[in-house]
């Protein structure tokens, strides 16, 4: 882990990203990556990324969907037995 | 005795006449214990009739801290037939080469009888061994009773799809590397690749251990690794003799049909150019017992192959025309090799994009430059009959802007 961005700290970011564009986009992982590096540049690094989205999932904070990719979405309902 | 009142499938039973094996008598010996086979049938039959599927697909679907494995399923007729209101698919990943001890069979079964419909895909086209049918519900249970027996779920979605082999050194003398080694070490090296899904679109390995290429990686994975050997054809003289006394038409049925026409007999022997020859293995597969694979194996990596969803079928093309597959230490070339490919393809791979398409938008010049591979002759397709290849090296700068 490079300077003071801590895994949780970017899962933290991450998820509030999530929150923010939930039902208006969804985020594939390596879009939330770009994200996070695009904001502390040098200070973190894909694999801080992927160890904060791994956190980020087995907290049950976000989950995976799919529709045609993957995506990551917050937890509800599930989306194709929606229009049921 | 079902408890439950048996679907009329009049459409389906149609299905059942002939001589062939049928899948519907299969389902409706299942329906009689099983309500979601029973629905199943049901649903089937509307589509039958409506000429219309009535599957819904995706959805947040899986099981806690994985993005992959579990492919959600729903009825859009729910109310008319409940019990496939969800009828998720799950996806085991199965052992290299499909060996499985009949314990681990029944081990399977008993957990998928317990907890889905009972019904199975042995195998999916991935590899995977595929459980079909069950709810929401159930998929923790299942996948907390897969694991405690050490199994593990598959690859779906935008991750590495359950890499797949064929069996290789286990069983055939054709195996130019240990394909079972490599596919359970490249399995094992990227779990979190497999269960988490972080690419623009589905990514497959398939190992094929000679150019026979039994699990067709060429046709149907992104990244093929296939065995190829490149010193000469081994030949056994007296064996070649053998099989033209026992009759065989050697020059009709073997030298002839040599696609590069590398190889000629002189009514007594085999001679074979090696330079020109492209690894077809078809005289080796006429002549098992006289020709065989030369001793300096390895492995020829292609890469881009896929089946049409968005864009149209490609056929993977070479990437590295030869890579020894050390076991020793431990295939860190070929490793090497996918991070490079895998953060070109992160960069620059756009949703639902494979790699072979990205390949195809960018450039095959532009690819291997980023992924630091220096082009090579085999890297043309075609070209044997293709003038059009030149290299940068060849252009002099004559001092003049063009």
């Amino acid at each position: 882990m490079s300077d003071a961005v801590t895994t949780a700290q970017i899962a933290d970011e991450m998820y509030n990203l999530v929150k923010e564009y939930s039902g208006k986009k969804r985020f594939k992982s390596s879009d939330l990556t770009k994200e996070i590096i695009g904001k502390h540049g040098d200070k973190v690094n894909k694999k801080d990324c992927k160890a904060a989205l791994r956190e980020l999932m087995d907290s049950g904070r976000c989950v995976y969907g799919y529709a045609g990719g993957s995506f990551i979405a917050l937890p509800g309902e599930e989306g194709a037995a929606k229009s049921q | 005795m079902a408890n439950h009142k048996l679907r009329k499938t009049p459409l389906l039973d149609d299905l059942q006449k002939g001589p062939w094996p049928s899948f519907v008598k299969d389902m409706k010996q299942i329906a009689v214990r099983k309500p979601m086979v029973n629905d199943l049938l049901g649903q089937l039959e509307l589509s039958y009739k409506e000429r219309v599927g009535h599957w819904k697909h995706g959805g947040l679907v899986g099981v806690i801290g994985y993005g992959g494995g579990v492919i959600g399923r729903y009825s859009d007729a729910p109310e008319q037939f409940p019990d496939v209101a969800h009828f998720h698919t799950i996806r085991v990943n199965q052992p290299s080469g499909w060996f499985y001890t009949s314990q681990a069979l029944r081990d399977l079964c008993d957990i998928w009888e317990a907890h889905g419909s009972g019904m199975t895909n042995m195998h999916g086209s991935t590899g995977d061994c595929v459980f079909l049918g069950t709810t929401s519900e159930e998929l923790e249970p299942i996948f907390a009773k897969l694991t405690e027996k050490d199994w593990d779920l598959g690859g779906s979605g935008s991750d590495v799809r359950t890499p797949s082999c064929c069996n290789g050194m286990a069983r055939c003398e054709y195996a130019c590397y240990d394909t079972m080694d490599v596919c359970y070490n490249i399995t094992m090296e990227y779990q979190d690749e497999l269960h988490r899904p972080a690419f623009p679109y589905k990514w497959k390995f398939k190992f094929s251990g000679c150019p026979n290429d039994c699990v067709a990686s060429i046709a149907r994975s992104d990244l093929s690794v296939i065995g190829t050997w490149r010193d000469d054809i081994r030949i056994d003289q007296a064996a070649v003799k053998a099989y033209a006394d026992a009759g065989m038409d050697i020059r009709a049925d073997v030298t002839r049909k040599c696609p590069t026409a590398c190889m000629r007999y002189d009514g007594k022997e085999i001679h074979v150019n090696n330079k020109q020859c492209n690894r077809c293995m078809h005289c080796i597969n006429a002549m098992p017992k006289a020709l065989r694979p030369g001793k300096d194996t390895g492995a020829t990596i292609l890469i881009g192959g896929k089946a049409p969803i968005i864009e149209g079928a490609l056929l993977s093309s070479v990437l590295v025309p030869f890579m020894k597959m050390d076991k020793a230490d431990d295939y860190q070339e070929f490793k090497d090799l996918m991070e490079r490919i895998w953060d070109f393809w992160d960069d620059h791979g756009v949703n639902r994009e494979r790699i072979g398409e990205c390949i195809e938008r960018v450039g095959l010049g532009n690819f291997l430059e980023a992924i630091e591979v220096d082009p090579k002759p085999e890297h043309v397709k075609h070209p044997r009959t293709n003038p059009y290849i030149f290299y940068e090296e060849y252009f002099e700068d004559d001092g003049t802007d063009a």
